[in-house]
């Protein structure tokens, strides 16, 4: 029997891919780029639950989705919530998407981004400082534009012992 | 190597426990929201997360202010020069207006002495430094290099050279966040300096504009007009300078003006900010029942 292929991540290296995420959240950019800055956290929580399940799974999307509030100084839970749920459809949707090209698993990963921040949309909203700025959807866009590069890189990242 | 030992673990993950434990994971992060937005229950939790994260957030901007500092050092001869020769105009011109100011603070003190009311100026200034990571980009927020540690607290306001830049929302052990004047959800009570006409002026969520909905009709006021803070609210010492009107619409069919201003503080060039302590002899009004 073929086994495919086993991605070991040990813990230090999955800590270390996330903290970079987080870095690259709030990492000064200009204005114009800072915009379309997709959400990283997001796309790597996804990119753990898609393609290593094993490995990570509701509880460390909910710890990175706290850090990454402690990170921006938002309402705490905001991204943990929504970054579970995300994760919760990603998980239901795993088997599926793992075997779709590339273009198509983009598409997922925009719906689910989409999903992601139509969530933190109506957070902020209940919250009571509602950004309705169109902008904001920019982010999802990107997000799933660069699916293909993030899962290249962490696919190497993963690869190397 | 290959192993020929099956996989015990299992393919398909979920199944129940899976929807089970999301339940768990959002009644705990709605718990978290409603305690943090609510009751502010979690500003210790809040303080601790907000100092672990610090170094990380230090470090994210510490090359670009290493490359900053980098070129500074190199900075040519030249402009160094100019900048001296400019500074010390500066400089003259300043000590001429702390002449006239010196005798024109004594004798505000006797005239309020007189009138037995306190004068509210900034009587101690701390600089903070912004740390260049960018929290929000449809916020108006930056983190500063202060915090409660040096004596921040929560609602201080924080000044500029030219003007008005802010307040503190968070502070924690070694940073704090402040909310710039332009961000949609703030709003700070102005004086018409020229009129003495009060108002408020509420950000638009861009760095370069103010409104002022809530002038009437016949409210006097033109471009050019300057804003100052009036002090009401307790959270600004008043009189400092906060922006200058530069549009004035009125629309005959509409009941209040649409005035824009333009802040006078440099919100998104400061490298550094001033945070102010100040006597606050503003007493909150009882509510009313």
């Amino acid at each position: 029997m073929a086994r495919h292929r086993v991605i070991n991540l040990g813990w230090p290296r999955i800590l270390v891919v996330t903290l970079a995420a987080l870095v690259a959240t709030v990492a000064p950019l200009p204005d114009w780029l800072e915009l379309m800055r997709p959400d990283f956290v997001a796309l790597t929580v996804l990119w753990f639950t898609l393609l290593s399940p094993r490995l990570t799974g509701l509880f460390y999307a909910w710890g990175a989705g706290l850090a990454l509030d402690a990170f921006n100084g938002v309402l705490l839970g905001q991204h943990a919530l929504a970054l579970i749920v995300i994760t919760y459809v990603a998980s239901k949707l795993r088997l599926q998407v793992r075997a779709f090209p590339p273009l198509q698993q983009s598409a997922v990963i925009l719906a689910l981004l989409f999903l992601n921040e139509f969530l933190l949309f109506w957070l902020d909203g209940v919250a009571g400082h509602p950004v309705t700025d169109w902008r904001r959807w920019l982010a999802v866009l990107v997000g799933a534009a660069c699916w293909p590069l993030v899962t290249g890189l962490y696919s190497r990242v993963a690869a190397r012992r | 190597m290959t192993s020929h030992e099956p996989d015990s673990r299992p393919l398909l993950l979920g199944g129940p426990a899976l929807g089970l434990r999301l339940i768990v994971f959002a009644i705990m992060s709605a718990g978290l929201m409603v305690a943090d937005h609510r009751q502010h229950h979690l500003a210790v939790i809040r303080d601790w997360m907000s100092a672990a994260v610090y170094p990380f957030q230090w470090a994210v901007q510490a090359p670009l202010a290493a490359w900053t500092a980098t070129r500074e050092s190199f900075a040519s001869r030249a402009r160094i020069e100019a900048d001296n020769v400019r500074l010390a105009s500066d400089n003259l011109v300043l000590r001429l207006k702390l002449m006239r100011f010196e005798s024109l603070e004594q004798e505000n003190q006797r005239l309020r002495a007189a009138r037995e009311s306190s004068a509210r100026v900034v009587q101690r200034t701390l600089v903070a430094e912004i740390v260049r990571v960018d929290l929000d980009p449809f916020r108006q927020r930056v983190l500063v290099n202060k915090g409660s540690r040096d004596g921040v607290f929560r609602s201080q306001a924080a000044l500029d050279a030219n003007g008005i830049f802010g307040q503190v929302t968070r502070a924690g052990p070694v940073s704090a966040e402040v909310i710039l004047i332009s961000d949609p959800e703030h709003a700070i009570p102005v004086q018409i300096n020229r009129t003495g006409a009060r108002s408020i002026a509420l950000g638009t969520g861009r760095s370069g504009l103010l409104s002022l909905p809530y002038l009437p009709q016949n409210a006097d006021v033109v471009a050019g007009d300057l804003l100052v803070s009036s002090g009401l609210g307790g959270v600004y010492p008043p009189g400092y300078p906060v922006g200058r009107v530069t549009t004035v619409t009125r629309d005959p069919g509409q009941p209040l003006l649409a005035v824009e201003a333009e802040p006078l503080a440099a919100l998104d060039r400061d490298p550094e900010v001033l945070l102010v302590w100040f006597d606050n002899a503003v007493v909150e009004p009882e509510p009313e029942n």
